[in-house]
């Protein structure tokens, strides 16, 4: 699988050059050439105007039926299950009948004394658990944790696994995954294994061109979309050769099924092999913040202020307006970079991604690694006196005005809401 | 002929750049305010070496070049010209001409400490009788014994309330003029050694501008620096080189004016449309760029020329005169395009134009600098 | 016992600079300068905290990319950095994480003996935070990563991190050689130093090929990267909303709100 320069149809024009985003492309003596640097991301075949630069794919064909259902690694902290385990299952769960009708989703759980969250994972979705069990394993570690996930996969040989792109996830899943010598998709936001669900999806929310997918295609490999470039570029990550495939995905992006309540299913004891001196780091102490947590990733409405605030004081305000409204404080990353608030509070690429459904911008400009963590809001208000900045391009609603005269009267009138409603409608 | 810039300076310039941008920008309107002396700016400054940059590394230099310290000097005038005015008296009329004309003693002794920025360097010549005409000098330095005994004052010294040493002149020989002046080093600990008043200025607020007061002075003998009654030739050949320090703040500064006048031009709306989307102003643009790189030409050719030996009192006068009064002209352009909100404190545009004043006045006024332009040329 | 340690970098386009053309789609690079990983930056901070405390550490930064990524080793070196080593060869062009995971494991074998690898969480540009643990994995090195605080014992074997989690942080002891992985609250990464910059020698920046670090081919590269694009494109923008009408505040606030209630969001 490689980018190639049809040399014949190439005519310098340089338009690859302009559109590759890793400087991959040289022009030598007018005919494009790739350099060492391409990915083959595919930028370039999309822009050529001559049709003078194609992909092509390896046949080599691997058989890897060996492989078999979808895992979800299960986070627990201190016996609390993490929440983007549960949205994972329902993904899960949805990405295994699209498979196939007998691939089933199953919750991996690792630590001491886990067997009891089991019937939470089947109500959420997961058809089966695989219960790891060991004093051992009572706190996260990466050798331990590694070690007991690596031989129930190498074992056992499921074909995807999904972790949550927590601190947690993101320090085991990279480590399984070269253990395996297996692809990891890092901090999806979008899965697909269908092809046809994957042209829908990009028709929909994309500029791809989807022409070229053939909808009744029977590839049922894992299609994973994640932002990159600071959000300024999406890819979409396949994994053809190598079982499992691996991916994960970041909080608050899937949705979670309501729970069936009294659902059950298939239960794995997986006895692991693990001792003590395998585990070479110790844990002195966990310590819980004392700072209030910020479930911005909870909330249904979020009040976000952005570098217009002018100073630390301004989320003040903003704290206020949350209060009213009931939703919780954010931030863009200008005004955690001026300190003025906590990185916590941060809603974008580099911060938490959110999915509220109201989404207050106040004084952000929109820069687009913000956009990149809240753009699926289900609707966006932008405060700002600039009718120009970039949140006004996908705010539902754009109030053109200084955000310390405009949000003290939507205190003031938030519970008169109804009348004033009412009243437009009589 | 080669416009590029070396690795190393394109690397000073990304350095100095963050560092403005970070550690002066941040503060530069409030010292302004406050007329407050940014000594943590300098501290900084010292720990990475900006205040040493073109002097060999056997004095805690940096071992760089004249065009590394322009670029410097220049990165700093973007965000603050009061800061870059620290940096440009301390290493151009300090440390350079004790550099130059120093015993090997003098360097041993004061080049690490000023080079490193330890301690921080002045220069006195000004005297209130006395300014573009040297020869006017009233202070009066006598031999006694193995001491000289100073007795005068100068005025309208940078660094002048911080500084710990300065190079300053002094009549040996009324009677000779400009052959009667000597160059002397002195401490700011020296017994009879004084800092007069603060002057109230324009602008460049955050520099420190005083007198220095010399009583009985008694400093030995071989503070001395360059020979006796060469005075004159350290002051000219020091300013030569300064000239390149005041030309690169002069052009720093015009180019944070551009910068800070685009940005408000791409914000700002009147009738529906972005100043920038007006034809006027986008000429001023036009304008305000193009005479922002002919100043560049200028005074990188003069700082090349300082480097590669090549005579450079011409360059750097010409380099002097037209970025000092490109700075003026950008600045005076740049409130007129801001309009009401140019000539308010809010933006920091109104601070630029009365800091770029300076440029055209000190080290030389522009019309000394047209002076030793138009001798040269008429009179070869 | 000098202290030895590897810092892992890399050089990134700028991400807060990168700009979408509104009509092609497309990424403009132009202007968009390379800088040195954010979180990077704090991997060499700390480095060259310990050098500071401890003066005859040694301190080699390494990275792989194309020739110019000299520039970032330039950078690291005028910081205080000892040695730079770029792994720079078409073989190791496109390749994912695990297979950049064995092109730098190579190099720190090839260096050989060393106490504490830093690397930076994540890069800016892919955002994965992959290489790190991947690497940590292919030396069978103990990991922590999102370190922000960390601290060494008087004997020089003994490591004690703080790991930052999303509600609070765990304190972790591990012995040398170890891998860990730096955020941006573990320390300030101070400038460059005009000095330092002055003063690199030009031996102190090697370029190596994958054969110097006899890196086995079929582990490295595109052709080796379990991971491929299938595609790639920008994402689109939401249809343009409603401006709302009102010419004091109360009226902009009360005409939002009237909005938001007949959308039975509120």
């Amino acid at each position: 699988m490689a980018i190639q320069v049809i040399k014949d149809k190439c005519k310098g024009c340089g338009v690859c050059i302009k559109a590759c985003p890793f400087e991959a492309i040289d022009m030598n003596d007018k005919i494009a050439e790739i350099n060492s640097k391409c990915t083959a991301c595919n930028q370039c075949v999309a822009a050529c105007p001559f049709d003078a630069i194609e992909k092509t794919e390896s046949d080599e064909v691997i058989d890897l039926s060996a492989y078999k259902h979808i895992w979800v690694y299960a986070e627990q902290r201190a016996g609390k299950l993490m929440n983007v385990a549960l949205e994972l299952l329902g993904e899960g769960y949805k990405l295994a009948k699209d498979i196939s009708e007998d691939t089933k989703v199953y919750a991996v759980l690792i630590g001491d004394n886990i067997k009891g969250l089991a019937d939470e994972c089947y109500e959420y979705g997961a058809e089966g658990v695989i219960c790891i069990d060991d004093p051992l394993l009572k706190n996260f570690t990466t050798d331990g944790y590694t070690k007991v996930l690596t031989d129930a996969i190498k074992e056992i040989k499921p074909e995807i696994v999904l972790f949550g792109a927590t601190h947690i996830g993101r320090d085991l899943a990279p480590r399984v995954a070269a253990r395996l010598n297996a692809g990891l998709t890092a901090d999806c936001t979008h899965l697909d294994v269908k092809v046809s669900s994957y042209i829908d999806y990009a028709n929909k929310n994309t500029t791809l061109d989807t022409s070229t997918l053939d909808p009744n295609d029977p590839d049922r490999g894992i299609k994973q979309t994640r932002p990159a470039f600071g959000g300024n570029l999406m890819a979409t990550i396949v994994c053809p050769n190598t079982r499992p495939q691996m991916s994960t995905v970041r909080p608050g992006v899937m949705q979670k099924i309501e729970p069936k309540k009294g659902a059950t299913g298939e239960l794995v004891e997986y006895k692991p092999s693990i001792k003590a001196s395998d585990i070479r780091t110790e844990i002195v102490d966990i310590v819980k913040s004392t700072k209030e947590l910020v479930s911005l990733t909870d909330a249904d409405i979020i009040c976000s202020g952005g570098r217009g605030l002018g100073n630390a004081d301004g989320f003040k305000l903003i704290k206020q307006f949350a209060d009213k409204v009931g939703g919780v404080v954010g931030s863009s990353r200008a005004a955690v970079d001026n300190g003025w608030i906590d990185h916590s509070h941060q809603v974008g690429q580099t911060g938490t991604t959110v999915k509220p459904k109201i989404y207050f911008a106040c004084g952000i400009s929109g820069a687009i690694q913000h956009l990149a963590g809240m753009q699926t809001s289900d609707i966006i208000v932008a405060i700002n006196t600039d009718p120009d900045a970039p949140i006004m391009e996908i705010a539902d609603y754009a109030v053109i005005g200084d955000l310390y005269k405009v949000i003290p009267e939507i205190i003031n009138d938030w519970d008169k809401a109804e009348d004033l409603y009412d009243a437009t409608t009589r | 002929m080669d416009f590029q810039l070396t690795k190393e300076q394109e690397f000073v310039r990304k350095m100095v750049s963050k560092f403005a941008e970070n550690e002066v920008d941040p503060i530069a309107a409030d010292i302004d305010k406050e007329h407050r002396f940014p000594e943590e700016t300098v501290e900084k400054m010292a720990k990475y070496h900006i205040m040493g940059i073109p002097f060999p590394t056997e004095y805690e230099g940096a071992g760089g070049d004249c065009l590394s310290y322009a670029i410097a000097v220049e990165e700093i005038a973007k965000k603050c010209l009061s800061t870059s005015t620290i940096l440009s008296a301390h290493t151009s009329l300090c440390t350079w001409p004790i550099y130059n004309f120093g015993t090997d003693e003098q360097k041993a002794k004061y080049l690490p400490d000023l080079c490193s920025g330890r301690k921080l360097g002045a220069f006195g010549l000004t005297e209130s009788g006395a300014g573009t005409d040297a020869a006017g000098q009233q202070t009066k330095a006598v031999k006694d014994g193995d001491e000289w005994v100073i007795n005068g004052s100068k005025c309208f010294i940078t660094n002048g309330g911080y500084a710990d040493i300065f190079v300053v002149m002094a009549m040996t020989d009324k009677s000779k003029g400009n052959r009667g002046i000597s160059a002397f080093i002195v401490e700011k600990t020296d017994k009879g050694f004084s800092v007069g008043k603060t002057e109230d200025k324009m602008g460049i607020h955050a520099s420190s501008t005083t007198e220095l007061l010399f009583e009985n002075m008694r400093i030995p003998a071989d503070r001395l620096l360059g020979e006796e009654g060469k005075g004159f030739k350290v002051a000219m050949n020091t300013l030569d080189g300064g000239r390149v320090g005041i030309a690169s703040q002069a052009l720093g500064l015009a180019e944070g004016a551009l910068e800070t006048t685009i940005t408000y031009m791409n914000q700002r709306k009147q009738f529906g449309k972005k100043l920038s989307q007006f034809q006027y102003p986008a000429f001023i643009i036009a304008d305000m760029a193009t005479r922002i790189e002919a100043a560049r030409y200028l005074v990188y050719y003069a700082a090349w020329c300082e480097d590669s030996g090549v005579p450079h009192m011409i360059p750097a006068a010409m380099a002097k005169l037209y970025a000092a009064e490109t700075a003026m002209f950008v600045t005076t352009k740049a409130v007129q395009l801001h309009g009401g909100y140019g000539y308010i404190a809010d933006y920091p545009i109104e601070r630029m134009m009365r800091d770029a004043k300076i440029t055209e006045i000190y080290e030389g006024t522009s019309e000394v600098q047209r002076l030793v332009i138009s001798s040269n040329i008429l009179n070869k | 016992m000098a202290l030895k340690i590897v810092v892992c970098a890399k050089q990134v386009p700028d991400t807060n600079v990168i700009k979408i053309n509104p009509k092609t789609g497309t990424l403009i690079r132009e202007g968009v300068p390379s800088i040195l990983n954010n979180d990077d930056a704090n991997a060499l901070e700390e480095a060259l905290k310990l050098k500071d405390k401890y003066p005859d550490t040694f301190i080699t930064v390494i990275s792989m990319g194309p020739p110019q990524a000299k520039d970032l080793l330039i950078e690291c070196l005028a910081m205080g950095a000892d040695e730079g080593i770029l792994l720079s060869d078409r073989a190791v062009g496109g390749s994912d994480t695990w297979a950049t995971s064995n092109a730098l494991a190579a190099v720190i074998r090839k260096i050989g003996d060393f106490d504490i690898i830093f690397g930076g969480r994540q890069a800016i540009d892919g955002d994965t935070a992959q290489v790190g643990p991947q690497i940590a994995e292919k030396l069978n090195l103990p990991q922590v990563t999102y370190v922000q605080k960390f601290e060494l014992s008087d004997d020089m074997k003994t490591v004690t991190v703080e790991r930052n989690m999303e509600d609070g942080y765990e304190v972790i002891k591990l012995q040398t050689p170890c891998m860990l992985t730096c955020i941006k609250e573990l320390n300030e990464p101070r400038y460059m130093s005009i000095d330092k910059l002055f003063g690199i020698k030009p031996e102190a920046i090697k370029v190596w090929s994958a054969a110097d670090v006899e890196v086995d081919l079929n582990t490295v590269g595109l052709e080796a990267s379990p991971t491929n694009v299938f595609r790639s494109f920008t994402p689109a923008p939401k249809g343009k909303g409603i401006t709302v009408a009102g010419d004091s505040p109360k009226e902009l606030a009360d005409n939002l709100l009237i909005g938001l209630k007949g959308k039975h969001v509120i």
